[in-house]
């Protein structure tokens, strides 16, 4: 098995050691390193424009979220996007719309429990592997499967939500279905930036394999590429991409960000390299315009970023006329 | 003489209807051979059960000396399909970048070097591509996407090279350079599997033939070939079952 995965003994020792140091580097820099370099640059930045944009902890938070939402939704989106599975993005948001639910009900009666966005994780975890199972069964990424998942997720989240009313999880719900930009908590911070660390290393290692069985699964497969295990890492990476960008764009609106900007860049180059570039570019454009024109608007911001996306999606269907 | 590929009795059925029926066939490592038979006769699909992209119903094939399905060396195998890819008209891809994928296999999860830029426009150079590096696949003719994929099978310098009908829609003259090419290849050693459906291509360049009509008729050197009346076997046999299924299709 791992001999078909890693293509020599020198790759299979080299990713033994490399794994659980890579994994102490990203902790130890999220909990160490990223607070005081986090303060350094705001501070900075707040003592050089201070405007309230940029001193207020609450936008700091959500500044730097949405900047690596920017940077990581649409990197990932572009493998999705080019295998026609780009309702894959939606269908994990509702599953973690469902694991936030489960969370804060079961947060509410058990405090160590009480981190939603870690049950948000699981719950589309398990979902990316039951629907990789369900597409190794029946050998396609089949809409109705797709279907079947994310509304039943989100019936499951809704029924649990209307069931622990009483507890009234009130606005802290309806900041994960709709996003909110000053509800960004300094660990879900931390949480963003490790994903993001994680993402990019996943996709830096993986590039090559990924793009191969994205443009050619035929060929990928003579090359004797294990094309389900890294089918399996890019809907796992998906997954996690979600859930960091469901607490700035809502459940609901997630799916845009994977797939918008890419289906831009699409239409004005001619290189999938120069595609992916292009596609973080507009990401970071949707992310710091809409949460700039949601401030002057004053409208939702998970709202004004898919506006902003769709505009320059529009953008690049005329400009390439 | 080792082997490059062995079938043994190979028996395939889509669903209930028949295509391979016990072939059997063994190709030494260096030969070029040419397989040929009647449209629908299991050309394609014999192709893919040698590559081990399709598992056969019954039987065996070994790559190189090990089963095929448990073949794992990627970079000895190289392959132009007669299908379009999955992304060639929708996804914005060069030229150069699906070439580069003939060296993916390579590198692992390793990064590209010098040196496979330097195969990649070797490549593009010998099929005569190198002014199209920066196209966009989906803005290519039909021969040009086609001499992408034959590029893209040198640059994964494979021991193995399979081309099932690879010059659909070339057009003559850079027809007869990729043949010259192949020839070449041969020479330094590369097994050689061609399907061709002009007999007359396939006479020309190869050693050995191996004509198909669910099971083998001949395989053998082709000027014996060319005096056999394996063809003739074949494509009446083919004409007969025509009158019973007409749209068989590949």
């Amino acid at each position: 098995m791992a001999a078909e995965i890693f293509d020599s003994r020198r790759q299979l020792t080299t990713v033994a050691i490399g794994l659980p140091a890579t994994i102490a580097a990203v902790v130890g820099f999220v909990y160490w390193l990223f607070p005081p370099l986090f303060d350094a640059f705001w501070g900075t930045t707040c003592g050089a424009i201070d405007t309230w944009l940029v001193c207020s902890t609450f936008l700091q938070h959500g500044f730097t979220t949405g900047i690596l939402v920017g940077l990581t939704a649409p990197l990932v989106g572009a493998y999705l996007v080019n295998r026609q599975m780009a309702l894959i993005g939606e269908a994990l948001a509702h599953t973690a719309f469902g694991g936030v639910a489960i969370g804060l009900f079961i947060g509410s009666t058990v405090e160590w429990a009480n981190y939603p966005l870690l049950w948000a994780l699981l719950a589309a975890a398990i979902a990316a592997l039951g629907m990789q199972y369900l597409a190794v069964t029946t050998d396609s990424y089949a809409d109705v499967p797709l279907a079947i998942v994310l509304t039943g997720s989100f019936a499951l989240g809704v029924a649990v939500i209307s069931y622990g009313d009483g507890i009234a999880f009130g606005r802290e719900i309806e900041s994960y279905l709709f996003g909110n930009i000053l509800f960004v908590p300094f660990e879900n911070v931390q949480l963003m930036v490790g994903l993001a660390l994680v993402v990019l290393g996943m996709v830096a290692l993986t590039h090559k394999q990924l793009l191969f069985i994205t443009f050619d699964r035929e060929a990928a497969r003579l090359a004797r590429i294990n094309v389900w295990f890294y089918d399996t890492v890019l809907i796992v990476v998906t997954a996690l991409v979600v859930v960091a960008a469901m607490q700035i764009l809502g459940a609901i609106l997630v799916a845009a960000m994977l797939v918008v900007p890419v289906a831009a860049a699409m239409q004005l180059t001619s290189s999938f390299n120069h595609g992916l570039v292009l596609s973080v570019i507009f990401g970071e454009v949707a992310v710091l315009g809409g949460i700039l024109s949601s401030y002057w608007l004053d409208i939702a911001t998970g709202a004004a970023i898919v506006l902003v996306a769709i505009a320059i999606y529009l953008l690049a269907v005329l400009g390439d006329r | 003489m080792t082997h490059a590929i062995t079938v043994e009795n190979v028996t395939f059925a889509y669903d209930d209807r028949p295509v391979l029926r016990d072939v059997s066939l063994a190709i030494e490592e260096g030969e070029f051979l040419g397989l040929i038979g009647p449209n629908g006769s299991g050309k394609t699909t014999l192709l893919k059960i040698m590559l081990g992209l399709q598992q056969p119903d019954s039987g065996r094939v070994e790559l190189f000396g090990t089963p095929a399905d448990a073949f794992t060396d990627g970079t000895r195998l190289g392959y132009v399909s007669q299908h379009s890819s999955d992304g060639e008209s929708t996804m914005p891809i060069s030229v150069r970048e699906v070439v580069t994928m003939g060296r993916y296999a390579h590198a692992g999860i390793s990064p590209l070097d010098d040196e496979d830029a330097a195969i990649v426009d070797d490549a593009l150079e010998q099929v005569g591509i190198a002014d199209l590096a920066d196209r966009r696949m989906s803005r290519l003719s039909g021969g040009q996407k086609q001499r992408t994929y034959i590029a893209r099978a040198l640059a994964s310098e494979a021991d193995l090279l399979a081309l099932d009908e690879p010059t659909v829609g070339v057009d003559t003259e850079s027809r007869d350079a990729f043949y010259d090419l192949l020839e070449d290849l041969n020479q330094r050693g590369i097994t050689i599997v061609l399907i061709e459906h002009d007999i007359g291509v396939v006479t020309e360049h190869v050693d050995t033939i191996a004509c198909l009509n669910g099971e083998l008729y001949e395989h053998c050197g082709t000027a014996e070939f060319l005096e056999s009346d394996a063809l003739e076997r074949a494509f009446s046999s083919a004409r007969a079952a025509g009158t019973a299924s007409v749209a068989s299709g590949d």
